[in-house]
C-alpha cells in the first residue's frame, strides 16, 4: 500500500443522505470564542490581529508616500491628524496587535518547533504579562507626546 | 434536593432545512449527569431524541457532545456542576450531522485507523495492580477513548477537511514511541504532510477538550520535533532511522 493509499483511505466521504457540509464550521469556528479556553482565544487573536497589521502595514505604505509630496504635507499630515486623540487610540490598538501578534507569534514557533511544549501555558502567561507591561508603557508615552 | 433545570437540546432529521432547539424542563438531583437527563427526556418525554452512549462512565466515549459550548462526555458532567440554570446540548462539530446529537464518526475512525496503532501498551503497567488468577498480568491500555472531542474543539478542523486531526495525529506519535511490532515509517509519512502534523497552529484546545488526559497537542509537537530530526537528518544523509 503506498503512502497516498493511505491517506485516501484516511478521508473517505461520508455515508450517503449525511449532510457533510452541515457540521464544518467555516471561519465562525475560529472567530467564536464561546467555550474556548485561553489558547483557542490565543489562536482568534492571532488571526484578527495578523489581518489587522496586514491592513495597517498598506496604510502605512500609504502615509508614508507623502513624503513624496514634500515637507509641508508631511507635517500638515502629522499635526492634523496623528496628534489627534483619535489617532493616538488607533496607535494603542496598533501597538497592542502588534505585540498580541509578535509576542503570540514566538510562542507558537517555539512550541510549534516542539520547544517548551510542557510550559507553554506558562509561557502564554509571561508573554501577555510582558505585552501588558508594555502596552501599558507604550500608552503612557503616548498619552505624554500627545499632550 | 430536586431542583428544575432547562435544557435547550439541538434537533435535526434528515431532510430537516436547519437544525432546532428544544427545550425541556428537568428536575435534578446533586448527582445527575446530562446523559442520565438526555435519557430520560428520550425515555418519558421525547423517544425521537437520538444520541450516542453505552457505558455511562467515561470508557467508551459515544457520548461526546457540546455542553453550554464546550465539549464533554455527557456522562461524567455533572448538571449541578455547570453551575447554570439553563444547559445548552448540541452534538459535536466537524463530523456530520446524522440527528440530533448523533454525528457520523466514520470519517474521524478512518482517520484514526490509518495510523494503525495497537490498542495495548507495553509501558506503563498499572502499578501494584494484583491480577485475578489465571490472568498473568495487567494490560494498560492507549488512553485514547476515540470520542471525537479533540476534532470537534480544534479550531483547524474548522476550515480544513483534510486535516488528519489531533487523535490520529497523537496516535501516530504514541506509535512512534512505541512501536509494538508496528510499522512507523508510513504513519509518520502520513503525519508529515501540510494537512498533518504541520497544520496544527498551536491552541491546544483538544488537550483542554481531552477528557482521557491524552494530550494531543503535546504528542503532535513531540512528533513535529521528531519530523525536523528526521528532515535534518537527511539534509545530512544521514540515516533518517525507523522511528525517531
Amino acid at each position: 500500500m503506498t503512502d497516498r493509499a493511505v491517506t485516501r483511505d484516511a478521508d473517505p466521504r461520508p455515508s450517503p443522505g449525511v449532510p457533510l457540509s452541515a457540521r464544518r464550521r467555516g471561519v465562525a469556528g475560529w472567530v467564536d470564542v464561546r467555550g474556548r479556553r485561553l489558547g483557542g482565544v490565543a489562536f482568534i487573536l492571532n488571526r484578527i490581529t495578523g489581518l489587522g497589521v496586514l491592513f495597517y502595514l498598506y496604510l502605512h505604505l500609504v502615509v508614508l508616500s507623502q513624503l513624496a509630496v514634500g515637507p509641508s504635507a508631511w507635517d500638515s499630515l502629522l499635526k492634523n491628524w496623528f496628534l489627534n486623540p483619535v489617532f493616538l487610540v488607533l496607535d494603542v490598538v496598533l501597538l497592542a496587535g502588534l505585540l498580541i501578534h509578535g509576542l503570540n507569534g514566538i510562542r507558537v514557533a517555539l512550541v510549534g518547533l516542539g520547544l517548551v511544549v510542557s510550559r507553554q501555558k506558562a509561557l502564554l502567561g509571561a508573554f501577555g504579562t510582558i505585552g501588558a507591561i508594555v502596552l501599558l508603557i507604550g500608552t503612557l508615552m503616548f498619552i505624554s507626546h500627545g499632550g | 434536593m430536586s431542583e428544575t433545570v432547562t435544557f435547550r437540546v439541538q434537533r435535526f432529521k434528515q431532510g430537516d432545512p436547519a437544525s432546532h432547539y428544544d427545550t425541556f424542563q428537568e428536575s435534578t438531583d446533586p448527582r445527575t449527569t446530562v446523559l442520565d437527563v438526555l435519557t430520560r427526556i428520550r425515555r418519558v418525554e421525547d423517544p425521537t431524541l437520538t444520541l450516542r452512549h453505552s457505558c455511562f462512565h467515561a470508557s467508551c466515549g459515544t457520548c461526546g457532545m457540546k455542553v453550554n459550548g464546550r465539549e464533554v462526555l455527557a456522562c461524567v458532567t455533572n448538571v449541578r456542576e455547570l453551575g447554570t440554570d439553563e444547559v445548552v446540548v448540541q452534538p459535536l462539530d466537524n463530523a456530520p450531522l446524522v440527528s440530533d446529537l448523533v454525528v457520523d464518526m466514520g470519517p474521524f475512525y478512518a482517520r484514526f485507523n490509518a495510523i494503525d496503532r495497537p490498542l495495548v501498551r507495553e509501558s506503563e503497567l498499572v502499578p501494584g495492580s494484583h491480577p485475578a488468577e489465571g490472568i498473568p498480568h495487567a494490560e494498560r491500555y492507549e488512553d485514547c477513548i476515540e470520542c471525537g472531542i479533540c476534532l470537534s474543539a480544534c479550531p483547524i478542523a474548522a476550515t480544513d477537511p483534510e486535516y488528519l486531526g489531533p487523535a490520529a495525529l497523537a496516535a501516530a506519535d504514541r506509535l512512534r514511541e512505541e512501536p509494538r511490532g508496528q510499522q512507523v515509517p508510513p504513519a509518520l509519512r502520513l503525519a508529515d504532510d501540510p494537512h498533518g502534523a504541520w497544520r496544527c497552529h498551536v491552541a491546544f484546545e483538544c488537550s483542554e477538550a481531552c477528557p482521557s488526559n491524552v494530550d494531543p497537542a503535546g504528542h503532535i509537537m513531540s512528533l513535529r520535533r521528531s519530523l525536523i530530526g528526521r528532515r535534518w537528518r537527511a539534509l545530512r544523509g544521514e540515516p533518517v532511522g525507523a522511528e525517531r
